[in-house]
């Protein structure tokens, strides 16, 4: 699919979204297919948060998200960057080409470079090492921005595609990787900052919310599965498809902390712990978020 | 007894060990996170500094021991700088638009006043029922707590440094950052705390 079609498409798409979006805010006008899904939904407390659970149930059949897998997809195989090969010899932890599955087991320990990768820190990795672009250059402008689709974007989505229904089994065998998920322990629990704020300030209780947001306890077994689930994830507010590293941006942003690097390994080590915490749970694939 | 004693002293040391490893991946974490971060607008890099308080509420998981909290405490409530004119309430309109206004001390913000993020964590007016619920709901405060001096201090002083009453409360402290002016912090004490606001009908 050329580019300029696909951004059509999901530019279609994206309009289809707000406008069943706001006949979904619409208690009078409700979709005919959310009908199936009411009872569920009614069984939640919010009525904002329920209403967007039923259409994200509709929504979840059709998901905008496959057209970023497959630009990704025919990203993966082209050749391309200064040394004009393909992405297929790339590594992520299951052997050189091997995709299917790994984007449920990481962050890993990758032996190659001593570090703790996550799906997108090794993506960046692969495309520096194999494909000779420049790390800098990709850390430049990382997330999505009105039409602007970075390429690891693209391509992350589509590796989580290819782990679809698949069980996460974030890997602790290692003992980096168990270093690992203690580190990102501490990360997320590290109040600092103008507003005392850490990552357990909002997602450390159950059942709380900010506005209307609901927020998962992502040190809890049961809810950690939120910080996996439907990420990389195309954000209805505003259109976009972003992955956990634009995620954890803003949430640290919110938190009111400087920066944090793009592809570093305080982020990967902190999706360790939430990935880890999330083990044993059903990947759904790359999803829509509010 | 010989062998309780060892065990005893085993059981000890494997303890420090235990809480040496924590400490270690404690500390290793916050010189990553210095490492990797980086400043942005107005979010410099010392904001990855703890302070006093953030460092004893970060060493002891938020629940300091009781002796320890009650000083620190104490040293908090010093930093309230009370207003000069001696009145606490302002205008409970302007403290509404502050509590809906969620902007203020990210690397996006910067010139612009700081909101009072409010109605993120609490119920407050009735009309709003996009409310979080991090905080208590704050609906009918001045009406089930009274209205007086005591009172409207009290508040005004909470959120200055809500830190001063409940040591490693979730709660920014709005005035001790420098994020809200006396005269904002004031209009927020008329929100809940003038008969006249919808908090309080």
């Amino acid at each position: 699919m050329s580019s300029i079609k696909l951004r059509a498409v999901v530019a279609l798409s994206g309009l289809a979204l707000v406008c069943a979006a706001q006949a979904a805010q619409k208690e009078s006008a409700p979709p005919k297919k959310a009908a199936v899904h009411a009872k569920k939904a009614a069984a939640a407390k919010d009525p904002v948060a329920a209403d967007f659970e039923k259409f994200h149930e509709i929504m979840e059949e059709d998901s905008p998200a496959e057209l970023f897998e497959a630009k990704g997809a025919e990203m993966w195989k082209t050749k391309r960057g200064p040394k004009h090969v393909s992405l297929e010899k790339c590594n992520l932890g299951l052997g050189p080409g091997v995709v299917k599955g790994a984007y449920v087991q990481m962050p890993r320990y990758f032996a190659d470079t001593g570090q703790m990768m996550d799906a997108e820190r090794r993506i960046v990795y692969c495309m520096v090492k194999l494909q000779g672009f420049k790390e800098a250059d990709l850390a430049k402008k990382p997330f999505s921005k009105g039409s602007y689709l970075p390429d690891p974007v693209a391509l992350v989505t589509y590796v989580a595609g290819q782990s679809r229904n698949m069980k996460i089994a974030v890997p602790q065998k290692l003992p980096q990787e168990r270093a690992a998920y203690k580190l990102g322990e501490e990360i997320f629990n590290y109040r600092a900052g103008p507003w005392d704020f850490s990552c357990a300030t909002c997602h450390g209780e159950d059942n709380k919310r900010i506005r209307t947001q609901n927020l998962p306890n992502l040190a809890s077994k049961v809810d950690a599965v939120r910080a996996f689930q439907g990420w990389p994830g195309y954000r209805m507010t505003g259109g976009l498809m972003h992955t956990l590293q634009w995620r954890m941006n803003d949430c640290f942003r919110q938190q009111r902390f400087p920066e944090p690097g793009y592809a570093s390994e305080t982020i990967a080590d902190l999706l360790t712990y939430m990935g880890v915490n999330a083990n044993g749970y059903l990947y759904k694939g790359p999803g829509i978020k509010r | 007894m010989k062998t309780f004693q060892a065990s005893i002293f085993g059981a000890a040391a494997l303890a420090i060990a235990f809480a040496a490893q924590a400490q270690d991946y404690r500390a290793q974490a916050i010189s990553m996170m210095k490492r990797d971060f980086h400043a942005k607008g107005i979010a410099h890099m010392d904001r990855l500094n703890e302070d006093a308080l953030q460092l004893i509420c970060n060493r002891s998981h938020n629940e300091p021991p009781k002796g320890i909290a009650e000083t620190l405490q104490h040293d908090q409530l010093a930093t309230i700088q009370y207003p000069a004119d001696g009145k606490f309430l302002g205008d409970w309109k302007a403290g509404e638009k502050l509590a809906q206004n969620g902007r203020g001390m990210t690397w996006k913000d910067g010139g612009k006043p700081s909101g009072g993020s409010c109605y993120n964590c609490h119920q407050i007016g009735p009309a709003t029922t996009s409310f979080g619920d991090i905080g208590n709901s704050l609906l009918h405060f001045g009406k089930i707590r009274g209205y007086g001096p005591d009172v409207q201090k009290y508040v005004y002083g909470k959120i200055y440094n809500a830190k001063a009453y409940n040591l490693c409360s979730k709660m920014p402290r709005f005035g001790h950052s420098g994020t809200l002016t006396e005269k904002q912090i004031k209009d927020l004490v008329a929100l809940l705390l003038d008969p006249n606001s919808p908090v309080n009908k």
